[in-house]
């Protein structure tokens, strides 16, 4: 395996931990929103804030780390995707920054304010969605280049199905990823009434997932007919994904075992974000840039990759301890330790 | 106004916005371990409820600080991406590393949060508190180092327009790196035993009694006395490295245009950019030569040695100055209420002496602004010091403006929000009200 290889692989794992946890924290402020507008915030909100509240922080780190990462690895990575996503960027930075600093606001401050709580909301079906759009991206098609200027060709990303079957994708999943999750947190919790809602959801939001990730194929047959080919090579890794998926959905359909359906949720994302992610290789941006293509350099990439490794050491053992005490507490679960 | 000059005002703006929420994100978790610890060691339960009260307004000035932060990491590459495709494999690291220290420090601090009645043994949440400081610290050298490489660049071979043969080591550990990032920190740690002694003094000249804020003013200004001393002494040693390693940096900010000996020590005064005389200042003979080297007759190095377009701007001179003259006034101040404290007791809670400490809170965030505003500027015209110029490292993406617009609104709406959060949440629950409910009453 080269350093190469070795370095986006780590970077495609972050990106995994980061569409895992993100998709709970993004779904659960939209249900919290909703909830409140059905009138029934008690059910749902106390399940969600005791999970979200000493959690919320690391979520962002993930994508942080990711895009650090990247940068790191692939310096040229910079010149192509920080141009063109200037604005695409900024306004993704800005939803998050809204999003993470008003939960603080709701959660600490003094006040109960309902703008706080729908600002937390939608921003959590928005920012998957203007995420979501750099994959979009990077089937190529959407950045010209002009010798060294660089240019985000706007039109065509809002006129492409592909670009829409995606956000589709981006936002169903989030949907669906939260409402498995919290759905076993709430059975933990033995809430029944919230474990009823959230098994509702779960079951719902499965359905337009599958049918979206299907949209994606087909579009991206279109789309990009190389990398659709490619993806072939590793129809296996997407046929586990399904499997992975109608588990869950049963067991969640015979309300048995929440904990192994949301791990067999997680591993249907896992197969196939991996798998889209090994098809899309040695591309970073179709055609511009390979994993290969980047002035490669050894002892950079040794240092990122000892660095990884010592962190990993120190962070594994303290967020095992973060979730023996929240997650896995069933004290602190039920709500009779805050 | 250009892209570049757009991309310099965005990222002025964003740094100037998260340097009050890092600073305070970096000295207020000392603060808090502090004021445990004394709570648990001398079984005082106004220090406990110092801890708790400092933590719970702490955490949302870390909300502002993460996400700003998480816009400065991310417009580094939106806004200069031709300076992080030529040094991204060489700050990349220390970026990670950041990103790892701060991951640390979220998870802890998280976990503090929720746990203060959770453990039998109250040390075992105070310890807590040590990964929570350690984290923040680190994640603060690891991004000065960034800073400092940027300021004295090495640890790679410049070959063909791009860096190879990277000693990713040597790059961080720069010769700027010590001075910086000792200055950094000192500097985080003075700032908020000011914001904190400032809450806590605002509030008896609010017509407040309890111990309780005499306590908080008395912590915060014997910490804020040591560090006051550090931070000036450390101010000094960045005056040295600078003479040695950037010599036009300091130059600039000292007005000092001709090399040579027995340099004196330029305070205020009016340039005249022509004649490069300097008009109604005040003038200590030898000062520079002595900050400088240590010796009077010390060759300080001046700007005339430089070719003009590589000059930083020179109205860094009265960011120097006003830097250095708050730096004395949080000097002064802990050291005038620590003697009025020792000969009258009462006497030292005057309301002179406390609006000198409420005043201080804002003058030394101000310092920290002015600081960086020197670092950043008087770094100027390069991004990369004699390798890239801010010029060709800026985005060729013509939007800039409309990016900079957005985050202006962002930064305001966020601003106000959280002054407006963090003063209902100490207004609305005085700690009286706290310690009664608590029922400590002393």
């Amino acid at each position: 395996m080269s350093i190469e290889q070795l370095g986006i692989g780590v970077l495609w794992s972050f990106l995994y931990g980061y569409l895992i946890v993100a998709s709970i924290d993004f779904g659960a402020g939209f249900y919290a929103y909703y909830g409140r507008l059905i009138g029934q915030e008690s059910i749902i909100a106390p399940v969600i804030s005791r999970y979200l509240s000493p959690v919320w922080e690391v979520t962002n780190v993930f994508l942080v780390f990711f895009f650090v990462g990247l940068v790191g690895f692939f310096p040229e990575t910079a010149h192509y995707y920080g141009t063109a996503l200037l604005i695409p960027g900024s306004i993704a930075l800005v939803l998050l920054s809204i999003r993470g600093s008003f939960y603080a606001f709701a959660n600490y401050g003094a006040k109960k304010n309902s703008f706080y709580l729908f600002a937390y909301g939608m921003t959590g079906l928005l920012i998957p969605a203007s995420l979501a759009t750099v994959f979009t991206i990077s089937e190529g098609g959407f950045i010209a280049v002009h010798g060294a200027r660089i240019e985000l060709l706007m039109a065509e990303l809002f006129y492409s199905t592909y670009s829409w079957a995606v956000v589709l994708l981006a936002m169903s999943s989030v949907l669906f990823i939260s409402s498995a999750f919290l759905a076993y947190y709430a059975a933990r919790a033995r809430d029944e009434r919230a474990l009823e809602l959230m098994r509702q959801f779960a079951l719902w939001g499965g359905v337009p997932t599958i049918i979206s990730s299907l949209f994606v194929f087909i579009a991206l047959r279109n789309h990009n007919l190389e990398h659709f080919e490619r993806t072939l090579n590793f129809w296996w890794m997407f046929g586990l994904s399904l499997i992975s998926f109608l588990g869950a959905a049963w067991l969640i359909w015979r309300r048995q075992q929440y904990g192994l359906a949301f791990v067999l949720v997680m591993l249907q994302f896992a197969f196939a974000f991996y798998g889209y992610g090994i098809s899309h290789l040695p591309y970073l941006l179709y055609p511009h840039l390979t994993i290969y293509g980047s002035v490669t350099n050894p002892a950079s990439g040794r240092a990122l990759v000892a660095v990884f490794v010592a962190g990993f050491a120190l962070l594994v053992p303290s967020l095992v301890l973060l979730m023996r005490l929240f997650l896995f507490n069933v004290r602190y679960v039920k709500g009779e330790l805050s | 106004m250009s892209t570049v000059d757009w991309s310099r005002g965005l990222t002025e703006m964003t740094l100037a916005f998260h340097i009050l929420f890092a600073t305070i994100g970096v000295g207020v978790p000392v603060l808090i371990s502090i004021a445990e610890w004394l709570g648990i060691y001398r079984k005082d339960p106004h220090y406990s409820l110092m801890a708790r009260r400092w933590a719970r307004g702490f955490v949302i000035t870390v909300a502002v600080g993460v996400v700003t932060g998480t816009c400065i990491g991310l417009q580094l590459n939106l806004l200069w991406p031709e300076f992080m495709s030529l040094a991204g494999n060489v700050v990349g690291l220390p970026l990670f590393m950041e990103t790892f220290a701060f991951f640390f420090e979220a998870i802890f601090l998280g976990i503090y949060l929720y746990t203060w009645n959770r453990f039998k043994n109250p040390f075992t949440h105070w310890l807590l508190t040590l990964p929570i400081v350690l984290g923040a610290s680190a994640s603060a050298l690891f991004i000065t180092t960034v800073n400092s490489f940027m300021n004295t660049p090495q640890g790679f071979t410049f070959e063909n327009g791009s860096l190879v043969d990277v000693d990713p080591l040597a790059a961080m550990f720069n010769p700027a790196a010590p001075s910086k990032v000792a200055h950094v920190l000192s500097s985080a740690y003075l700032t908020s035993a000011f914001v904190l002694a400032m809450i806590a003094a605002f509030s008896m000249l609010k017509g407040r009694k309890d111990e309780y804020y005499r306590k908080s003013i008395r912590l915060n200004m014997t910490v804020g006395l040591v560090l006051a001393v550090l931070t000036i002494l450390i101010g000094d040693m960045s005056a040295q490295f600078l003479a040695a390693h950037q010599p036009e940096k300091l130059a600039a900010a000292e007005w000092h245009f001709e090399t040579g000996g027995r340099a004196p020590l330029i305070v205020g005064g009016v340039l005249d950019p022509d004649t490069q005389q300097v008009r109604g200042a005040l003038e200590l003979p030898w000062g520079l030569s002595l900050l400088a080297t240590h010796n009077p007759d010390g060759v300080v190095i001046g700007l005339n040695d430089y070719p003009q377009e590589d000059w930083p701007p020179l109205y860094v001179h009265y960011l120097f100055d006003a830097m250095v003259t708050i730096g004395f006034y949080l000097l002064a101040v802990p050291v005038l209420f620590l003697l009025l404290l020792r000969s009258r007791r009462e006497g030292a809670y005057n309301r002179w002496m406390l609006a000198a400490i409420v005043a201080g809170g804002p003058l030394s965030l101000f310092a920290i602004e002015l600081g960086w505003f020197y670092a950043e500027v008087g770094r100027q015209p390069w991004i990369l010091r004699g390798y890239m110029r801010v010029s060709e490292a800026a985005t060729t993406n013509p939007h800039v403006g409309a990016a900079f617009w957005m985050f202006a609104a962002l930064y305001a709406l966020l601003g106000i929000v959280c002054l407006v959060v963090l003063a209902r949440l100490f207004r609305n629950k005085p700690a009286e009200l706290e310690l009664e409910a608590r029922r400590i009453i002393l």
